[in-house]
């Protein structure tokens, strides 16, 4: 009785707020935190998606770290150069960029936000045609073109399906699209720093640019800043399969723009290792966790 | 004394520095800067619109030719007489495109903001937990569990129905995100004296809250927008009939398949459809981004 009365209460004071959640949590609980736990318990497991998965401890990250030789000369390496480059280099670029057009009248300042964030919109699939036809590997291929006709290359090449160009369309491209919400974040958070404080700091005795970006901008806009890291890092890896749909194969040619999100697919779509596929989930994850605890470490407001 | 008013207005101190309100001499640099690099990343997207319009002995003229001659409506003629492998009208993934971005739309921007207001302006012991945890997923990266995500739609037999393409897309940290922040900014008090004024809880948050952050709503549709619009995953992973498949798949069919016999008709085809692709994006982006300005002045992650 005494509990029916307790549970009643409970429910009259925080009922409605579960109510309100409910849909939210459940399709959180459904799409994100179920496959993540399903991808960290399927990590120790053998499975191949016929029979059910069996145990088999840690077998599957000692061979990633000891026997996958693709992971180790390949995936690792490229992943980590593409993430740093398109993640903290997109991301210092986003801010520059942001920093500049806060800089001009409102008219010029929109049209340059809309013209940097319109190539993050289109998200992959449009633009694979646009790219496939600026990079052909014949004469018609814009780039051929032009080098040809300049004279700086006496024969067309294969940009997509060169091994040593491979990657660096994919950084190019990648940050071609980076400018998304992080982007715009830093934008509207520079904008909303009080003008005063940039006139104390000139009485001050402030001058050069540089001091006034890293002593008053960066750190009144810190909550923007790890915002907009956030969005660069997670755009970084969720980007990979950029090189694929360059490429048109996965693996890429001789593994060139191969990325640890290729890697899982090719394990897990193609040769059925599940529990291997998930094990390289979950690296993956701790990847973009080990990357975020920088930038958190860097822009912590202290609370 | 009007000339002081014309030196003032472009030389002035408060044209100088963040957020000015006209030219000065100071912006010159940027400009500078700027021009160049937004010609260069606007030059893929007016690569679509001329290659859509090009009749196929433009698209194969050699050497290449950046913007159309004579422009015409040919390959979007063609896109649409044209009919997939399994005998389905193009018209049909667009069709299926159109339904599951409004639905994901409008369900997104009600269950983000019902989950964004219980975070924000309700009272309970695991409100604090429970936005912190959303706040780690903001680094969730979903391409990293395909796998299991696959097994989950397939144990919840939603493989082959249209609710694949809806659902995954609408558990969206960042949405929850945006709107919590947002809410933040109303004063309580206002809901406090509607409370007292005996409105229930669907009452405050329908008739309060909702009309008071409608850019934070509008920034969760352009972003639910982009999740719906450009997802080819749903359809290539958990559906396996045609005529449920969306637009941005049968894209991404043009451009892989679009080699051989098929490949000059394909090209001019495949630009057309990227148009279509990107389009919608555009105008929508335009008419609401003033409003994502002011929402992501909120942005700030503590």
């Amino acid at each position: 009785m005494r509990r029916e009365g307790s549970l009643q209460r409970w429910w009259t004071r925080e009922g409605s707020a579960y109510a309100f959640l409910a849909m939210y949590a459940l399709l959180f609980l459904t799409f994100i935190a179920v496959p993540v736990f399903a991808a960290i318990a399927l990590s120790f497991t053998f499975f191949d998606a016929i029979q059910p998965p069996y145990f088999i401890g840690l077998r599957n990250y000692i061979t990633l770290l000891t026997q996958d030789d693709i992971f180790m000369r390949y995936v690792l390496p490229n992943t980590v150069q593409f993430a740093v480059i398109v993640g903290p280099g997109g991301y210092a670029l986003a801010f520059l960029l942001a920093w500049m057009l806060a800089h001009l009248p409102k008219g010029p300042r929109t049209i340059f936000a809309l013209i940097l964030y319109s190539p993050s919109m289109t998200a992959g699939v449009a633009m694979v045609v646009v790219w496939r036809t600026l990079f052909s590997g014949d004469q018609i291929g814009y780039l051929n073109s032009l080098l040809l006709n300049w004279g700086l290359i006496q024969e067309p090449i294969q940009w997509l399906y060169a091994p040593q160009y491979l990657m660096s369309i994919m950084i190019l491209v990648t940050l071609w699209s980076s400018m998304g919400i992080g982007f715009l974040a830093m934008l509207a958070g520079i904008l909303d720093i009080s003008p005063d404080l940039y006139e104390a700091a000139a009485l001050d005795g402030m001058s050069s640019i540089w001091q006034e970006i890293f002593y008053i901008t960066i750190p009144s806009m810190k909550p923007q800043m790890l915002f907009g890291a956030v969005m660069a890092i997670v755009g970084a890896f969720q980007a990979g399969a950029i090189g694929v749909m360059l490429s048109g194969s996965n693996p890429t040619p001789r593994y060139a723009g191969q990325l640890i999100v290729n890697h899982i697919e090719d394990y897990g779509f193609f040769r059925y290792e599940m529990g291997y596929a998930a094990a390289v989930s979950v690296v993956l994850l701790l990847m973009v966790l080990f990357f975020t605890r920088i930038f958190n470490r860097l822009f912590a407001t202290a609370e | 004394m009007r000339k002081r008013n014309w030196f003032s207005r472009y030389a002035g101190v408060r044209n100088r520095g963040i957020n000015p309100d006209g030219f000065h001499v100071s912006q010159i640099k940027f400009y500078l800067i700027l021009l160049p690099l937004s010609v260069f990343m606007v030059l893929p997207i007016l690569f679509i619109f001329s290659s859509a319009f090009k009749p196929p002995d433009e698209l194969y003229a050699y050497p290449p030719r950046f913007f159309v001659i004579n422009p015409t409506m040919k390959n979007f003629n063609d896109l649409f007489s044209r009919m997939s492998g399994s005998n389905m009208p193009v018209s049909r993934y667009l069709f299926n495109s159109v339904m599951v971005t409004l639905v994901a739309v409008a369900a997104s921007v009600v269950i983000s903001s019902t989950a964004a207001y219980a975070l924000s302006k309700k009272r309970f012991r695991l409100k604090q937990a429970l936005f912190t945890i959303n706040t780690v997923a903001l680094m969730f990266v979903p391409i990293a569990v395909t796998i299991p995500r696959f097994l989950v739609i397939h144990r919840l037999g939603l493989l082959d129905t249209f609710w694949a393409h809806v659902l995954p897309v609408l558990a969206l940290p960042v949405g929850v995100f945006l709107l919590k922040q947002f809410m933040d900014t109303i004063p309580n008090e206002m809901l406090e004296a509607a409370q007292m004024d005996g409105a229930s809880d669907l009452a405050i948050y329908w008739n309060i809250v909702m009309p008071m952050i409608r850019p934070a709503l509008a920034t969760i549709a352009i972003l639910t927008f982009q999740a719906a619009w450009n997802n080819v995953e749903t359809s290539s992973l958990y559906i396996h009939g045609e005529n449920l498949r969306t637009f941005a798949f049968y894209l991404s069919t043009l451009t892989t398949t679009a080699t051989g016999a098929n490949a000059v008709a394909g090209q001019g085809i495949a630009a057309a459809a990227a148009l279509i692709m990107f389009l919608p994006n555009l105008i929508i982006f335009i008419i609401l981004q003033s409003q994502v300005m002011s929402t992501m002045s909120h942005s700030g992650l503590k």
